[in-house]
Order: structure tokens, then sequence, then C-alpha cells
């Protein structure tokens, strides 16, 4: 492609824009979009977390002690920390995101906004309950 | 291929996604934040067995692990081709994805199939 | 409130530039005035080779969109007193070729539309005898909203992917495809699921959002892309499960 314009009667040369690499950077819509992305890397971590527990389990008390005992190190506290935030911001936009993509129809109405995330948030909280007294209880 | 399994994808990506944002809060906190600062006891090596002598809660803990994965690897995918704009390597990113998926996912069913 | 405004305007004009520049004008505020108003004011008094396209100026035609200060918005319904104390940045939308000045060429739209077969798909039709299709307010409350859809293309200016990904087939060919497939009077969803659920129909999308957030007649682009995904995901399981059982 030369750099010269060309101009014809009837078809000038267009102009065609490139997106640049930091286009995720251009407005804090696009920006909150790429965290919640992103938060997808921090599931992944406490997925791996979990399964690492489970290995611990796996090969004996000592092993779970040692498990327990990395968890308790200031590196892995405050990575923790920031998977808990980026967590947390997955779910509040999972559940806010959820009546767009699954419109609920009762008796030819469509069921509002606000109770289908109302619904989310309720059930969160009962599963909520429900694994803490679970895991709490027979300690 | 990749494409004609697209639908299933989008399905593990969403059931994933609903798993983590329903679950993985509570565990975190606890797991993660509660039982080390030392706000709550973390559970015993003796308890945690005592639960896991149910099929039920094994098979809990298998799709709170495994399909969490699958979220990250669909979601990382198109994270990694869109917003840094890898189009080159895109067969090469889907299999790394969702390749370390299925093998956090194997690695769970055996753990918790072997565990006694 | 001041008496002028100054506009910086994107010019191009490729038989001197091979690339765009920006122009400023300054225009009379007045508080009733929307961009548009500053825009005729430009091309009738102070500069008669600045290229646009407008219509209707009343927000249903579709043809004025643009970029007024980064956001793509239609000109004949953005206010000149909402962006004091200025200069406004009025630039062409996102995502398009720019033929001249703020005027885009949008091939690529109308290509996409016509491959989702925007119009009532029937395998049979009725004879006229029969009478008109009866539609209940529900049945027509499903698909009402994707049809208020007007073509002006701020969607594709505002969705991060289209820029990326050309060949995706974009939020308002996929709302315009959702309006036929929610029509009761349609029988055609089978065959747009065909187009729709390729590489480049709704898979490429990533629910950004922006596309619902831009669109001034609230369609929801975003919620029909994301509804028809989990149509085209059920429907492929169930064509696993059931093979050859499916319509």
């Amino acid at each position: 492609m030369s750099t010269e314009p060309h101009y014809t009667l009837y078809h000038p040369r267009w102009y065609r824009r490139r997106v640049s690499v930091w286009w995720w950077l251009q407005n804090r819509s696009y920006t909150a979009f790429v965290l919640r992305e992103l938060t997808s890397v921090f599931v992944a971590f406490f997925a791996v977390v979990y399964l690492w527990q489970l290995r611990a389990l796996a090969q004996g008390p000592e092993a779970y002690a040692q498990f327990l005992a990395r968890l308790k190190t200031p590196r892995l506290l405050a990575l923790d920390t920031v998977a808990f935030l980026f967590v947390l911001f997955h779910a509040i936009t999972w559940f806010n995101l959820t009546p767009k993509a699954m419109v609920v129809r009762l008796r030819g109405k469509r069921v509002p906004d606000w109770a289908i995330v109302g619904l989310n948030y309720a059930a969160w909280f009962v599963l909520s309950g429900v694994v803490a007294f679970i895991l709490l209880r027979g300690r | 291929m990749m494409r004609r399994i697209t639908p299933l994808l989008w399905l593990l990506f969403s059931a994933g996604g609903t798993v983590a944002a329903l679950l993985f809060p509570v565990h975190l906190f606890l797991t993660g934040l509660a039982f080390p600062i030392g706000w709550l006891d973390a559970p015993s090596y003796e308890s945690l067995h005592r639960l896991l002598a149910h099929p039920v809660i094994r098979l809990y803990l298998f799709v709170l692990i495994s399909l969490p994965l699958f979220h990250w690897a669909h979601r990382f995918r198109y994270t990694l081709y869109d917003g840094l704009q890898l189009k080159h390597l895109t067969e090469l990113i889907a299999v790394l994805c969702y390749g370390a998926a299925l093998l956090g996912t194997a690695m769970t069913a055996y753990l918790l199939w072997t565990i006694p | 409130m001041p008496s002028t405004v100054a506009l910086a305007v994107t010019r191009y004009r490729p038989e001197e530039e091979s690339e765009p520049t920006f122009q400023t004008y300054e225009v009379p505020f007045r508080k009733d005035w929307v961009i548009l108003d500053a825009l005729n004011h430009v091309k009738d008094n102070l500069d008669g080779s600045l290229s646009f396209r407008w219509s209707c100026r009343m927000g249903v035609c579709g043809s004025c969109g643009m970029k007024v200060n980064g956001t793509p918005k239609l000109t004949c319904a953005t206010f000149l007193s909402d962006y004091l104390p200025g200069p406004i940045r009025v630039e062409p939308l996102d995502h398009f070729p720019v033929v001249r000045d703020l005027v885009v060429d949008l091939t690529d739209f109308m290509r996409k539309l016509k491959q989702v077969k925007p119009w009532i798909i029937r395998n049979e039709e009725k004879p006229l005898s029969e009478g008109e299709y009866l539609q209940t307010p529900d049945q027509v409350d499903m698909y009402k909203q994707f049809s208020m859809c007007i073509n002006c293309m701020l969607c594709y200016s505002a969705c991060p992917i289209y820029g990326l990904e050309p060949s995706f087939i974009g939020p308002a060919a996929i709302a315009l495809a959702q309006r036929y497939n929610m029509d009761s009077r349609d029988q055609g969803a089978a065959e747009r699921l065909k187009i729709l659920s390729e590489h480049d129909g709704i898979w490429q999308c990533t629910f950004v959002g922006e596309c619902t957030k831009v669109c001034p007649k609230h369609v929801d682009p975003a919620g029909a892309i994301q509804q028809y995904k989990l149509t085209a995901a059920t429907h492929w399981v169930k064509a696993l499960l059931l093979p050859g059982g499916t319509r």
C-alpha cells in the first residue's frame, strides 16, 4: 500500500483505522470488562488451591498440616485477598448479567430483571450458609 | 473440531461461571482467609476425611474444581485472543487452555476416586 | 452561557491527504441545538466542503451516527449544552472505513444483515382468503424490543470485538435475527441458526455489553446475543442426544 493518496472519481481511497492493542484503556466500560474477564485467572487460581488441598488430604496428615501452614504465609495471604476480591467481582457481575442472558417468562410475561438478580443473590446467600455450616460443623 | 464443539465449551463456561459465582466466595473466604488468619479454626484432617466418606461430597468437590477450570479456559482464551490480539496463535492458545482444564479435571477425578 | 462553542471535526479528503486531520470550527451556542445543527451551520455558513450523513433529524432513520467526544451517538439527539465548555470532538464511527470526513462505508453491515435473512420465513404462505396472521400482545412482546433497531451502527462502533475481528457478524445483525426468530409468524429459526452458529456468528461475542449501552433505541443487542447463545447451545445438545429427532 503506497502512502500517496489515491483518488478516483468513483472510488476514493477509504481510510481504514487499526484497533490499538490498548483499546481497553480507552474508556471505563472497556477497562471494567477486561478486569471482569481477568477474574477468571483468580477463579482458576483458587480451583488449583482446592486441588492442592485434595492432594494434601490424599497424602496424609503431615501433608495437610503443611498445606495449612503454607496458606498462612504472607505471600499466599496477600494473593488470597486479591483473589477473593476478584472472585467477588466475578460473582457480582455474573449475577447482575444473568437476567440478560436468561429470560424467564411466567404466563407470557417476562419476569423482571430485579427478580432474577434477587433470586441469584438469595441462592448465593443460602448456599454459602450451607457450605459454611458443613465445613465448620464437624471440626 | 473446535468450531463444532463451541456450544459445549460455552455451556461449560456458563456452568463453571455459575459454580464459581455461587460457591467460590464462601470457600475462598474460609480456606484462604478465615482459617489461615485464625478468625475460625481450620477443619482437622480427620473431620475432612469424615466428609470425604460421602460420595455426594466427592461429587460436589469434582464439580467445584473442574467446572470453574473450564470457565477459566474459555474466558482466558478469548481474553488473550481479543485483549492481546494474539490471533496467529489461536489454535495453540485454545489447546493450552482447554488442555490445562482437562488436566486439572483428570487430576481431580483421580484424587477423588483414590482417596481412602 | 457562552455565545459560541468549538467543534473539532475529523476531516479526511482522500484527494488531498492520506490520513485524517482535525479542523476546528467556532459555532454559535444555542441551548436547543444538537450536534447536527452545529454541523449544518458549519456546512451552510463556514465550510461547505464538510461531508456527513443525516436525514430525519429526529432519531428514527439511523443516518447521523458519529462519535461525539469518543462515544458513538446520534448527532440529532445529542445536545451541545451537555458538552460545555467544549471543544467538542466529532469523529466518524469506529470500525468502518472512512470514505470522506465523517462519512463511513457500511457495506459490511449490509452484507451481514442480508445473511441473517431479516424477513418472515414461512414453510407455506397462508392464502389471502384465510386472512392475516394474528398475534396476541404477549406474542408481540417477545420480539418487540428487537424490532426497534434503526440500523444506526452505533453498536458496531462500540463493539471492540467487531473492531478486532471484522468478520464478526455483529450486534445489530444478531438482534435483528432474533427479532424474526422470536416472531410467532416466522418459521425460519433453523435457517438462521446455520448462519449464526458459525464461528463468526454469536460465538465471537464475549458480552462486553457496550452495544447495549450506546443503543439509542434500547434494543439491547447484548441481551439478544446471550439469549441466542443459550438457544443455540440447547439446540446443539438436543441434536447430540436425539440425532435425526430435532427439526
